[in-house]
């Protein structure tokens, strides 16, 4: 996945690999204010599906990965998302022939203290090689 | 009796996507959204990605509790969960109703289907808790 989505560029979401984990990382701006001072839930679940994806296409490092279908995602919120940086970060749980299933993690300042955490399950559409999403 | 009056306001993330309030009842409420290819998951597809989704799911879902409720109350999201039904048609806008089906004294559960012309083609259905912050 070499482009971040237009969503992703809309929410100001960009990479950064740089601890060798796919990390997404999202600078505060209005634009995805929620209720008053806080983010809103769906810029962190779109961060943390995001991150999903991101996690999944290190799955694929060589090949062209297959076409990813999201199922579903179920979003646990533990803290408001501050007006400051927030970073999501997923793991790939198993990965199947054709079910794959990632676990993500959404943080602000302190990785310890997660302000959301999301489970994502995809389809993989082996026969059909896709963009990834 | 006279609806409650939902202000969803033109600001933050819910301007952005163009959020707008188009039905409401009781315990339920109606938003919608137009179509934009900056929401796209990828430029070739300009199939809408699931952020702007969940994001029209969990703001009709507080606005179905503010319904039920018949007054606006602090909140916050607990947790959601949706299911992917199909993608959605590029192109159309995104309807979600959302029902408030219970409302304790600190928790309020929500159902919600969203959709892009016909309710009984849903693209999505969510299932979501939210607690409230404040009286």
């Amino acid at each position: 996945m070499a482009v971040l989505p237009p969503y992703a560029e809309m929410i100001g979401a960009r990479r950064d690999n740089s601890s060798g984990e796919p990390i997404l990382t999202v600078g505060w701006q209005p634009d995805i204010e929620g209720r008053r001072g806080f983010i809103h839930g769906g810029v962190i679940a779109g961060l943390l599906e995001m991150a999903c994806y991101e996690a999944l296409h290190r799955e694929f490092p060589d090949g062209v990965p297959p076409r990813m279908k999201p199922i579903n995602v179920a979003v646990d919120y533990l803290r408001g998302g501050l007006m400051i940086e927030t970073h999501a970060v997923a793991q790939i749980v198993r990965i199947g022939k054709r079910v794959a299933n990632a676990t993500a993690l959404c943080w602000q300042n302190d990785r310890s203290k997660p302000i959301a955490t999301a489970r994502m399950h995809f389809l993989l559409d082996r026969d059909r090689a896709g963009t990834g999403q | 009796m006279a609806e409650t009056a939902i202000e969803l306001g033109d600001e933050g993330h819910v301007g952005v996507l163009g959020l707008r309030l188009v039905a409401q009842g009781e315990d339920w409420a109606e938003l919608v959204f137009d179509y934009d290819p900056r929401l796209a998951m990828s430029v070739g597809s300009g199939i809408i990605a699931s952020g702007p989704i969940i994001s029209l799911i969990d703001t009709a879902s507080g606005a179905a509790i503010i319904a039920r409720n018949k007054k606006f109350r602090p909140m916050a999201t607990l947790d959601l969960r949706i299911d992917y039904m199909r993608t959605a048609v590029p192109g159309r806008s995104l309807t979600a109703r959302a029902t408030c089906y219970r409302i304790t004294r600190n928790v309020a559960f929500v159902r919600c289907e969203a959709h892009d012309g016909d309710p009984d083609d849903p693209v999505a259905c969510a299932m979501a808790s939210f607690f409230f912050t404040a009286d």
